[in-house]
C-alpha cells in the first residue's frame, strides 16, 4: 500500500470545493435566458379535478406559461413507471395504476402536481401558482395500508381492486407450518417500521433546456444515476430519444436513495422548455421535499419463529403489509420483495422461511427505497424477534445467536442468497468486547443509584449489497441490468481520467476511486481525475445505490486497468526491448524485472500517442474501457451494541454508548468507511428514536417541517466505537462488500432492544418518543 | 416571501411613525418567528419596522434586586449578563436555551413576549417572577398581559420597551424540549420570594398558552421541597395534545419539571 493506495486514509479530494462553498449543485447552473418553474400541487389526498383556470395567473406580472397536465398528455408524455416486475403468487403481474407527471384528472396525495408556471423569477412564479384555480371534487381517502386493503375503502387505482398491488410469496409455506407445528417454543411479534423523509441536504432540483437548433435537450438534475434517468425518460415517458437527451447530475448533496427515482419534476421541466422555448429550472422548498420526495419504509409485519429444544431456529413465517403510496415509484416493488424477504434468513442457519408481502395503495406520498432498502425492514424484524425470543427462553441475547449462526461458507439460504463468505461470531465477539458486556450490570446498577433505567440491546445484521448479477435480478423482474461501466483515459503526458458510471453525492468516489488507480499504476492521486454524472462524459452507468459503487463500480474500474496496464506494459516493454511479461509498474515506473531498465510512466503514455514507436500493429492511444457484471451478491455483515439511559420520569432516551463491529471486506479508505457507519448509525438512530411520518386520516401531511420532523442532531447522539474485521468479498477483484447502508441496517433494532430492556416491556414502536417510552415504562410497573 | 418594505428605526417614536405610515406594517424584533413565517407565505406585512436598533431598548440594568431588561435585548445577552447572573441566574440559564446560537443572537425578550408563542420561554419567567411588561403607553403586569395563544394585551402600534422585575429569593426553569422543534414541550419556571409568595409558570404545556398552577403554588408555600410536588395532581384537561404529546403526558411534565426546577434552586 502506498501512502495513497488502497486502505490508506486519503483526505477527500472532494472536500476542497464542498468545505470552501465551491461545489457547484443543480440550483447553482445558470443558462442565458432561464426562466423559473414553481409547481401547483394539491392541497387535497384524494380528488378529481374539475376544471384548471389559468386565466388570471398567466396575466400576472413575468408569467411566461402555466402549463397543465391535459397539455401534457396531448403531447404525448408517458406516464412514470415502476421498472421492476412483480407476480403475485396467483400469476398475475403487479397492478400499476397511471402516474401521470402532470394530474389531468385524479390526484392521489396532497403534493400531487398539477400544473407548471413558468416566469421571469421564482417569486413571480409563487404569485401566480397561487393564482391557479384548480376546481376539486373531493374523493375519500385512506391513508392507513392496513385498512386501504380492506373492503369497502376508497380505491385509488381501477386497476387496483382493493388497493392491493400484490400479494407475493417467497419460499417453503408447508415446510413452515410444518416446522411451527413441531416447534418446542414459538416466539411470536407484531412489528411497525415508521415511515421516513429522506431528508438530503440539497433538496431535489432540475434545470430543463430545449435547444431548438439541434432538436436536443439537457437535462441538469439531482440524480444518484443520471443514465438510469435519462434511459427511462426516454424510453418511457417520450421525453426525448436518448440521443437527444443529455443528462448532467453535478455536485449532489445526498440521496439516500431517494434520488434514484426520476419524477415529474424532471419530465415537466423539459417539456416545459420546448413548450416555452426558455430553459426551465426548478428548485425544491423543504417542505415540498416532505410532501413530495419518496418516503422509506412503512411496513406491518407478523413473524412466527420456531425453535427445537435446543434453541435452535427450524423455522420463520413472515406475513408484511407495505405502503407503497399513491404511486409506484421507480424501483418501490422490489423494495419489500427481492430487498427485503431474501434477506430473511440474517445471520442465521434457518431451514425454512416463508414470507407473504402484500403492496398497497393509499393516500400518501410515493414509497420507495431509502437508506438499506427492504434491509433493515428485513433486519429490524429479525433481530426484534432474536431478541424477543432471548428473553423468552430465559437465554443470553448473545447465546441465543451464537447458536444459530451459519458457520461454515458458501450457504446457501430458503430464500435465494447464496451468502459466498463472512465470519459472524468474530464481530460479535469484537462488539461485546468493545461494549464491556460483561460490565453491564455494574453500569446498570449504578444508573439506578441516580434513578435512570439502563438497558443494553444487540442486533446481528446481514446485507446483500454490489446489486446486482444482471441475469440473476432480470430472473427476478428488474427492468435493467445490473453491471457498472468504467472507462480509464491515459492522457498524452501520462495523467489520467477515470469515467465512472458510479455517482458521488456525499460517498468520496473522486477520492477512492483515485486510490485504485493510483495503487495500480503508482501515479500520484493528484493527476487522477475521476468524472461522473454526465452522460455525455461518461460512456454507461447505472449509478449509485445499495452500497454498490465499490463492489460493482471499482470492479468495473479494475477491469479497465486490466486493459490499461497490459497495454501500457506492451509499449513499455517494446521501448526498452524487453519481453512484456517481465515488465512490472512500481512507483510511477514501467520496469523490467531484474534490471535497470525502466521508463517513466509519462514516457510511455506519450509513446502511445506520438505513435513514432509501437509494437507492429499495435492502436496508437492509451484510453481502456470495461463493464463489469458481478457474479453474486455481497454481503456485508457485523454487530451493534447500543447501551441507553432512559429517565423513567420522562421517557427521555439518551443512547450512552454505540459499537459497531463491521465486516465490510477489504477496505479502500477506513476514514471514509468510518465516516459512512457513523451517517448509517445517526440516520438509524433517527428512525429508532426520533424520525416518523404522519398524515392525519384526512391526508394532510402534520410532519412537513423540521418544527415537526425530528431529525437527529449531534446531541442526540453518543461518540460512536466502531470497528471492521475482514473476511475478503470472494465474488469481486476487489474483496470489497459495502459499507454505505450498514449503519441505517443494524442500528434501529439494537436501540429498540436496548429500551425495551431498560424499561422491561417489549411493546414498544419506532420511533421510540419520550411519550411512548414513559407509557410503556408505566405500563411494566 | 411576499414583498415587504424594511425600515430600522432609531427611536421608539420614529418606529410609531413608521407603523402610522405603514398599510399593513409589522414590528419586528429579531423575527424569528415572523421571518420563517413570511417565508412560508403565511404572514404578509407591507412594512417591517425594525426596533433591535433603538438604542432606548436595549441593555440589562441591574439596581439592588430590581431588574430591567430593555426589549431589543438579545437571548444571548441575557443569558450572558454577569449583573443579571447575581440576583436571578434562572433567567440567564432560560435565554441561554433559547433555540440555537444564530436563534439567541438575534431573537429579543421583548419579541418574544409580543409573540406569546405557547411554547416560548420567556412567558413563564415573566409571570413567575411578576414581571412588568413596559410599552411606550403603559405598564402592564405579566398576569395581564399573555392572554391567549399568540395573544396579549398589546394594542395596535404598541411597542414593548422593556421589561422589569424584582428578583426572587429563589428562581429555576426546568424545559422539556420537543424532540423535533426544541420548543417547551412542557417548561416550568418557578420563583420564591422571601415572603413565602410562590409562583410556578407553566409553558408548552397549556392548550390557552402560558399559566400558573394555583395548585403546585400552594404545595410549594407550603413546604419548598421536590417531595411537596409529589401529591399534587396535575389536571390535564387543559394541557395541549398534539402529534408529539398528549395532554396526560404533559400533565406528566409539568409535575417533572417542577420538581426538578424546585430540585435546581
Amino acid at each position: 500500500m502506498g501512502i495513497d493506495g488502497i486502505g490508506a486514509r486519503v483526505p477527500r479530494k472532494e472536500d476542497r470545493r464542498f468545505l470552501t462553498g465551491k461545489g457547484r449543485y443543480t440550483d447553482d447552473m445558470s443558462v442565458p435566458g432561464m426562466k423559473y418553474a414553481v409547481f401547483v400541487r394539491s392541497p387535497h389526498a384524494h380528488a378529481t379535478i374539475a376544471g384548471i383556470d389559468a386565466t388570471a395567473a398567466k396575466a400576472m406580472p413575468g408569467v411566461i406559461d402555466v402549463l397543465d397536465g391535459k397539455q401534457l398528455l396531448a403531447d404525448g408524455i408517458g406516464n412514470l413507471i415502476c421498472g421492476w416486475m412483480i407476480h403475485s403468487k396467483d400469476g398475475t403481474p403487479m397492478k400499476m395504476g397511471a402516474w401521470r407527471p402532470l394530474a389531468d384528472r385524479t390526484v392521489r396525495y396532497v403534493g400531487d402536481a398539477v400544473a407548471i408556471v413558468v416566469a421571469d423569477s421564482v417569486a413571480e412564479a409563487r404569485d401566480a401558482a397561487e393564482a391557479v384555480v384548480v376546481d376539486y371534487d373531493l374523493l375519500p381517502v385512506v391513508t392507513d395500508p392496513v385498512q386501504a386493503i380492506a373492503d369497502g375503502q376508497p380505491q385509488l387505482h381501477p386497476e387496483a381492486s382493493n388497493n392491493l398491488i400484490f400479494d407475493w410469496e417467497l419460499g417453503d409455506a408447508a415446510a413452515v407450518d410444518q416446522a411451527l407445528a413441531a416447534a418446542a417454543h414459538v416466539t411470536e411479534l407484531k412489528i411497525f417500521n415508521n415511515r421516513l423523509s429522506p431528508n438530503p441536504m440539497e433538496p431535489r432540483a432540475t434545470l430543463g433546456i430545449y435547444d431548438a437548433g439541434d432538436d436536443h435537450y439537457t437535462c441538469y438534475t439531482t440524480s444518484q444515476n443520471p443514465h438510469v434517468a435519462r434511459l427511462v425518460m426516454s424510453a418511457f415517458y417520450n421525453v426525448a430519444p436518448e440521443n437527444k437527451l443529455r443528462v448532467i447530475a453535478p455536485d449532489v448533496g445526498g440521496g439516500f436513495g431517494s434520488k434514484i427515482f426520476i419524477y415529474p419534476e424532471e419530465i415537466v421541466c423539459l417539456w416545459a422548455s420546448k413548450r416555452t422555448g426558455v430553459p426551465v429550472k426548478w428548485t425544491c422548498d423543504r417542505t415540498e421535499a416532505f410532501l413530495t420526495d419518496a418516503h422509506g419504509r412503512d411496513h406491518v409485519s407478523t413473524v412466527k419463529m420456531a425453535f427445537d429444544a435446543g434453541n435452535r431456529i427450524t423455522a420463520l413465517k413472515v406475513d408484511t403489509i407495505a405502503n407503497l403510496g399513491a404511486y409506484m415509484s421507480l424501483f418501490s416493488s422490489c423494495v419489500p420483495t427481492y430487498l427485503y424477504a431474501t434477506l430473511l434468513s440474517g445471520q442465521y442457519d434457518i431451514p425454512a422461511i416463508h414470507a407473504n408481502v402484500r403492496t398497497v395503495y393509499t393516500n400518501t406520498a410515493p414509497v420507495d427505497a431509502y437508506r438499506g432498502a427492504g434491509r433493515p425492514e428485513a433486519t429490524y424484524l429479525l433481530e426484534r424477534t432474536m431478541e424477543t425470543a432471548a428473553r423468552e427462553l430465559g437465554i443470553s441475547p448473545a447465546e441465543l445467536r451464537r447458536t444459530n449462526f451459519i458457520r461454515s461458507f458458501p450457504h446457501q439460504t430458503p430464500v435465494i442468497m447464496n451468502y459466498d463468505a463472512g465470519d459472524y461470531e468474530t464481530s460479535l465477539n469484537a462488539a461485546m468486547a468493545a461494549a464491556d458486556w460483561n460490565g453491564f450490570a455494574a453500569r446498570k446498577a449504578e444508573a439506578e443509584g441516580r434513578g435512570m433505567k439502563r438497558g443494553i440491546g444487540m442486533s446481528c445484521y446481514i446485507e446483500a449489497c454490489g446489486l446486482a448479477p444482471s441475469a440473476a435480478a432480470g430472473s427476478l423482474g428488474a427492468g435493467v441490468g445490473l453491471w457498472e461501466s468504467a472507462e480509464v483515459k491515459v492522457n498524452m503526458v501520462g495523467t489520467i481520467e477515470v469515467m465512472t458510471g458510479s455517482h458521488s453525492h456525499g460517498q468520496g468516489h473522486e477520492t477512492t476511486f483515485a486510490q485504485l488507480v493510483a495503487d495500480r499504476l503508482g501515479v500520484p492521486i493528484d493527476s487522477i481525475n475521476i468524472v461522473h454524472g454526465d452522460t455525455d462524459k461518461v460512456q454507461m452507468g447505472m449509478g449509485t445505490y445499495g452500497s454498490r459503487s465499490g463492489a460493482v463500480g471499482m470492479s468495473a474500474l479494475a477491469k479497465a486497468l486490466d486493459k490499461v496496464e497490459a497495454k501500457a506494459k506492451k509499449i513499455a516493454a517494446h521501448l526498452m526491448e524487453a519481453d512484456e511479461s517481465d515488465v512490472v509498474i512500481e512507483d510511477g515506473v514501467l520496469k523490467v524485472a531484474g534490471t535497470d531498465k525502466s521508463v517513466p510512466w509519462f514516457q510511455m503514455a506519450l509513446a502511445a500517442y506520438t505513435a513514432h514507436n509501437l509494437p507492429q500493429g499495435l492502436e496508437p492511444g492509451l484510453k481502456e474501457s470495461a463493464f463489469y457484471d458481478p457474479a453474486n451478491f455481497t454481503f456485508p455483515a457485523g454487530c451493534y451494541i447500543c447501551e441507553v439511559e432512559v429517565d423513567p420520569e420522562t421517557g427521555r432516551t439518551k443512547v450512552v454508548q454505540f459499537v459497531a463491529a463491521d465486516d465490510f471486506g477489504n477496505i479502500i479508505n477506513p476514514m471514509i468507511v468510518e465516516g459512512q457507519v457513523h451517517g448509517g448509525i445517526a440516520q438509524g438512530i433517527g428512525q429508532a428514536l426520533l424520525e416518523g411520518v404522519h398524515y392525519d386520516d384526512s391526508g394532510q401531511l402534520l410532519t412537513a417541517s423540521y418544527m415537526d420532523y425530528a431529525m437527529p442532531r449531534a446531541d442526540d447522539l453518543p461518540s460512536f466505537k466502531v470497528s471492521t474485521s475482514n473476511t475478503p468479498c470472494p465474488s469481486n477483484p476487489l474483496g470489497v462488500k459495502g459499507c454505505g447502508e450498514a449503519g441505517a441496517i443494524g442500528s434501529p433494532p439494537a436501540l429498540i432492544n436496548a429500551i425495551t430492556d431498560a424499561i422491561g416491556n417489549n411493546a414498544l414502536t419506532m420511533p421510540a418518543t419520550p411519550e411512548k417510552v414513559w407509557a410503556a415504562a408505566q405500563a411494566a410497573n | 416571501m411576499y414583498q415587504t418594505n424594511y425600515h430600522r428605526a432609531s427611536s421608539v417614536q420614529e418606529a410609531v411613525q413608521m407603523m402610522g405610515a405603514a398599510t399593513e406594517g409589522k414590528y419586528l424584533s429579531g423575527g424569528m418567528t415572523l421571518i420563517p413565517t413570511m417565508r412560508q407565505r403565511l404572514a404578509a406585512p407591507s412594512d417591517l419596522i425594525d426596533l433591535r436598533h433603538i438604542a432606548e431598548m436595549k441593555g440589562i440594568a441591574v439596581n439592588g434586586r430590581s431588574v430591567r431588561i430593555g426589549a431589543a435585548t438579545t437571548h444571548e445577552e441575557v443569558a450572558t449578563s454577569a449583573e443579571l447572573r447575581t440576583v436571578c441566574p434562572a433567567l440567564c440559564g432560560l435565554a441561554g436555551h433559547i433555540g440555537d446560537p444564530a436563534v439567541r443572537h438575534m431573537g429579543t425578550i421583548g419579541g418574544s413576549i409580543a409573540n406569546n408563542d405557547p411554547a416560548a420561554d420567556y412567558p413563564a419567567a415573566m409571570l413567575a417572577l411578576d414581571a412588568v411588561i413596559v410599552t411606550d403607553r403603559r405598564e402592564i403586569k405579566a398576569g395581564d398581559f399573555f392572554t391567549g395563544l399568540f395573544e396579549t394585551a398589546l394594542e395596535d402600534g404598541e411597542i414593548i420597551t422593556a421589561v422589569r422585575f424584582d428578583a426572587p429569593a429563589k428562581a429555576a426553569y426546568q424545559k422539556f424540549a420537543n424532540p423535533a422543534s426544541r420548543y417547551a414541550m412542557a417548561g416550568v419556571f418557578v420563583a420564591k420570594r422571601d415572603n413565602g409568595d410562590v409562583r410556578v409558570a407553566v409553558t408548552g404545556a397549556g392548550s390557552s398558552g402560558v399559566f400558573r398552577h394555583p395548585d403546585l403554588e400552594a404545595a410549594l408555600s407550603a413546604n419548598w421541597s421536590p417531595d411537596a410536588v409529589a401529591n399534587v395532581t396535575v389536571d390535564g384537561s387543559d394541557m395541549l395534545s398534539d402529534l408529539h404529546a398528549s395532554a396526560a403526558y404533559r400533565a406528566n411534565l409539568v409535575k417533572v419539571m417542577t420538581k426538578r426546577a424546585v430540585s435546581a434552586t
